[in-house]
């Protein structure tokens, strides 16, 4: 006998929603502890603050916000939800997952709800799936969000992370619609470079088997990054990934309004924009100059504020592409979410 | 079949123009890319990756900062090209 399937329907990005912490660092309150200055970190990133949480925003707390935003922005109540994603790579429990606790905080225990680790990339392998899972007939509004507490996982003495990674959570959902609202992705890997960025020592290396305790002095695992081989790969094969994610969708650069990479170091987005030959009308988002890198929570945090300052821009023609960690990348041509 | 120096040194100039915004008429063979050219680090990744598109050699990150002079990189590419 024949199973029978679902069959769903074209999905698209009903709201954006955002949180950013409340303190706003500057890179003067960086640069003594890594002997670099204001100048040097503006002219190799584009960074010029950043925010970093405090105690009263957890990551949680972070991702139920924003989350809360996305959802008052589509009229919508978490009840409404059946999917819920969450990309990060700083929810500091194993077990269970950050998206549980969100639906039990935000009060719909009973929605699928699981994390993904794709780094920097995580959004767009969010919205990817997300999509299909719209498009399948699994799911009908799913809730996708990036969330990261870096400051938890950076060393802040490290001359190569310090003054780029931040604070922050971005959330979408997506829904059933008649018009396709979300391209193809474009994703991949280059695991043989996955040590470029790394998260080291494993848990395990600091767990005394007798004592069940940890042992003394083991490292914390916070990231490292080799900052010349990521802006290499990135400007090398993300730029020639997003061209294909444009030419799946049947969609040219002159066709675009706006270019939201991840939001990884600006001297990256403008070469990009560069080699992909972006005419001066898409709009590029620059996120990445008030609140750093924020990981998988840095696209859309920076649709958040590129749809604030432009408001016009709501249902147009967007590139999104996530890079990061793996070394893995996922991009895509979405519609922006319409004016709430 | 080997590329020629001055061929190597015209392309490499025009892309260190294109990149670092530098006139093509000052890059000559015993410019250092970071003191004389002010070329940062990541700007010489762009001049690096470009190269390795326009004339067909892979030049690996470790050899990157051996490069530093433009002599430097023009003898790279044309032994790599051999």
């Amino acid at each position: 006998m024949a199973i029978k399937t679902r069959q769903g329907s074209e999905s698209q990005i009903l709201s954006v929603g955002a949180y950013r912490p409340k303190r706003l660092v500057p890179n003067s309150e960086i640069v003594d502890k890594i002997e670099s200055s204001d100048e040097w970190i503006q002219q190799r990133t584009g960074i010029a603050t950043r925010r970093f949480a405090d105690k009263s925003e957890s990551l949680l707390d972070m991702a139920c916000w924003a989350a809360e935003d996305a959802l008052k922005k589509a009229k919508l109540t978490i009840d409404d939800i059946d999917t819920v994603i969450v990309a990060t790579i700083t929810f500091p429990y194993q077990a269970p997952s950050a998206a549980t606790a969100i639906l039990q905080r935000l009060g719909n225990p009973k929605a699928a709800a699981f994390d993904i680790n794709a780094a920097c990339a995580g959004f767009c392998y969010g919205v990817s799936m997300a999509h299909d899972f719209v498009k399948a007939g699994t799911s009908k509004k799913v809730l996708v969000i990036g969330a990261e507490k870096l400051t938890d996982f950076v060393n802040p003495t490290d001359r190569a992370t310090a003054f780029i990674f931040a604070d922050g959570a971005g959330a979408v959902i997506i829904g059933e619609s008649e018009e396709a609202g979300i391209g193809p992705v474009e994703w991949g890997s280059d695991a043989d470079n996955r040590d470029a960025i790394l998260m080291n020592p494993a848990w395990t290396d600091a767990r005394n088997n007798e004592e069940q305790t940890t042992i003394a002095n083991i490292a914390w695992p916070n990231i490292s990054q080799e900052g010349q081989k990521v802006f290499r790969w990135a400007v090398f094969s993300v730029s020639k990934a997003a061209q294909r994610a444009l030419d799946a969708a049947g969609v040219t650069v002159n066709d675009l309004d706006v270019f939201i990479p991840h939001q990884a170091n600006l001297r990256i987005i403008e070469t990009m924009a560069k080699d992909m030959k972006m005419p001066e009308s898409v709009l590029i988002a620059d996120d990445i100059r008030s609140n750093g890198n924020t990981s998988a929570a840095s696209i859309p945090l920076a649709m958040d504020a590129l749809l604030e300052k432009h408001p016009e821009m709501h249902g147009k023609l967007a590139l999104i592409i996530g890079y990061g960690a793996g070394l893995v990348y996922a991009g895509q041509v979405v519609k922006l979410p319409p004016k709430p | 079949m080997a590329l020629a120096q001055a061929d190597v040194l015209a392309g490499l100039k025009e892309i260190v123009e294109e990149v670092a915004g530098i006139p093509a008429a000052s890059i000559e063979l015993d410019k250092n890319f970071t003191e004389d050219l002010e070329v940062d680090s990541l700007s010489m990744v762009e001049v690096v990756v470009a190269c390795e598109e326009r004339f067909g050699v892979k030049i690996p990150d470790e050899k990157v900062t051996d490069l530093v002079t433009v002599g430097d990189a023009v003898n790279f590419i044309v032994n790599a090209s051999n």
